[in-house]
């Protein structure tokens, strides 16, 4: 294979010198710096950082919220994408353009604005205070701002996914004699199965390492609300850079894996039905 | 997006009821988990009235952090629209061995989460990091100090002009710019006269996302910045302070103003979308017409 097709455009030389220049300085050596430092490690530091008590608590109330919080948006957010894509209703555009307020929103805002409401005297909590429902500071309150960051992600990978869905195989379906409930289980669901998989894996990967919209109301508490990402700044601010990096490079091994998982799970589905 | 709404035959249709419900559902979820904490911003922002919240914003750390935030926007918004230009040029517009792999690592900031994409840059340059040592002897800070917040919001945005470009690029194709150079413009003068003008939303779009995210991360910066008040505080960091400070009103303030920029975002975001599909039913249209 050549390593380049010519072209009849100028600029390669200038574009590849500018883009590789400015990937290596911003992006590939400070990753490099990572995985030097995790190198640094033996085997048995690099053991003990990542499994100590704190640690594994940290892990449980990040990537259990993380998942249950995907889990919410994949059904709601299925519901939301579809009625944007399937029911006309006046002010369906602006509905649309609010979906992508968690993206758009600072983290920061979106974690002092969460709290707000959700704290005991809070416009929602005061409502949930008397169920004996406490939000604020509880494992709850984390689970509620990874849904709320994650919401966008399943909507915008379905949306495309849902529009591409062909009516007539809906309409076959019907004039076969399936019911409508029958159709969307059979039929609508196993389509945009990996637009939804998708959506989910992509709102996981974002909550696990989402900051900012949790620390305000997730009240920090250890062992009990304390999130992975705010440990890794606690390591830090302790200058122990080796037990923060060993943290960062399990969070972000194990962000990897389930994604993989993910992929698989996806790949094998689309070969089904291609077999079906 | 969403604008959808392809005939559905009758057969295919939910009942009336269930489409009631289904938007009924819709607008309450959302309601409830979008509307609500938007709206608590602004409430709570004016909850002592205009002059209390205006108040917050004379305060001289609050300045300060508002002018770093602008600061460290002027810096790194130029540098990846530049970067993001060129790399839309390379991988649209070229073919070679690697091309994929570049795509792939253009993408990397995007799967690293805020915190971590902060401490790579304390591993380098903090004081126990890489270079710490060479940076203490020759006076330079870069960690707890701008420079370090500029290169972690570099980091964080690399990936969002980019982003926007090479999809457009790839599909309006080369034509036009084989035209312009075949008919002797210089490559610079194919770049502005021919490139530009037809990918001008996109790059605008890319431009208005790499400032929100730019002027609105927290995470990584909040790593590398120190939270040295009036020095290295920008205005999420600011709005932090404040908030654990129990200054709510000043907090939800800087926040409100925070908001307002990604309510413009959003819109901005709907304006384009809408430009560039006008653009593309104009171009449909008169391929038509040509062809006819």
């Amino acid at each position: 294979m050549r390593l380049r097709q010519p072209s009849v455009l100028p600029g390669f030389g200038l574009t590849l010198g500018v883009t590789l220049t400015w990937l290596s300085l911003i992006v590939l050596l400070p990753l490099a710096a990572l995985a030097l430092k995790t190198a640094t490690l033996t085997w048995g530091e690099f053991w003990a950082a990542v499994t100590d008590e704190r640690v594994l608590a940290s892990y449980r109330i990040t990537f259990g919220a993380a998942f249950v919080g995907a889990l919410i948006n994949a059904v709601m957010g299925f519901v939301v994408a579809w009625t944007l894509v399937r029911v006309p209703f006046p002010g369906r555009r602006l509905v649309d353009a609010l979906v992508d307020l968690p993206f758009a929103l600072p983290t920061a805002v979106s974690g002092i604005a969460l709290t707000a409401i959700y704290s005991k005297n809070g416009w929602i909590g005061h409502f949930l205070e008397p169920l004996g429902i406490k939000a604020a500071f509880t494992p709850l309150g984390v689970t509620i701002a990874l849904t709320f960051i994650g919401l966008p992600f399943v909507v915008r990978t379905l949306q495309p996914a849902l529009e591409d869905l062909e009516p007539e195989l809906e309409e076959a379906a019907a004039s076969l004699g399936a019911s409508r409930l029958r159709t969307f289980f059979r039929v609508i669901l196993p389509g945009v199965m990996p637009a939804l998989l998708t959506g989910f894996a992509l709102a996981f990967a974002r909550a696990v390492g989402e900051y900012g919209s949790v620390v305000f109301i997730s009240g920090n508490m250890p062992m009990k609300t304390e999130i992975t990402s705010l440990l890794i700044i606690t390591k830090l601010e302790q200058y122990d850079y080796a037990g923060a990096t060993a943290l960062a490079v399990s969070m972000l091994a194990m962000s990897f894996l389930i994604l993989f998982s993910i992929n698989l799970l996806q790949w094998v589905l689309v070969k089904r039905r291609g077999r079906a | 997006m969403g604008s959808g709404g392809r005939a559905v035959a009758p057969v295919a249709r939910e009942p009336w009821l269930v489409r009631a419900l289904l938007v009924a559902v819709t607008l309450g979820f959302l309601a409830l988990f979008l509307l609500v904490p938007l709206a608590a911003v602004f409430v709570e922002a004016l909850r002592d009235g205009w002059h209390a919240a205006a108040a917050a914003f004379t305060d001289k750390d609050a300045a300060s952090a508002v002018k770093l935030t602008l600061l460290v926007a002027a810096i790194v918004v130029p540098l990846n629209t530049a970067f993001g230009l060129a790399a839309a040029w390379l991988l649209a517009r070229h073919r070679f061995a690697g091309r994929q792999l570049l795509m792939t690592l253009i993408d990397l900031p995007f799967a690293v989460s805020p915190v971590v994409s902060g401490l790579v840059f304390v591993l380098l340059f903090g004081l126990q990091g890489w270079f710490g040592p060479w940076l203490r002897d020759h006076d330079i800070k870069i960690i707890f100090a701008v420079p370090g917040i500029v290169l972690a919001t570099c980091f964080i945005t690399f990936p969002f002009v980019a982003r926007e470009l090479l999809p457009l690029m790839q599909e309006q194709g080369s034509d036009a710019e084989e035209a312009a150079l075949s008919l002797g413009a210089s490559g610079w003068r194919t770049f502005f006269l021919v490139t530009l003008p037809n990918v001008k939303w996109a790059l605008l779009y890319g431009v208005i996302l790499c400032n929100a995210r730019a002027m609105g991360e927290f995470g990584a910066v909040s790593v590398v910045s120190g939270h040295i008040r009036g020095r290295t505080n920008t205005m999420p960091l600011h709005v932090e302070i404040l908030y654990n400070e129990y200054q709510f009103t000043a907090a939800f303030a800087m926040a409100a103003l925070l908001a307002l920029l990604a309510l413009g975002t959003l819109a901005a975001k709907s304006l384009v979308e809408w430009r560039v599909r006008r653009q593309l039913r104009l171009a449909l249209l008169h391929a038509r017409q040509g062809g006819a």
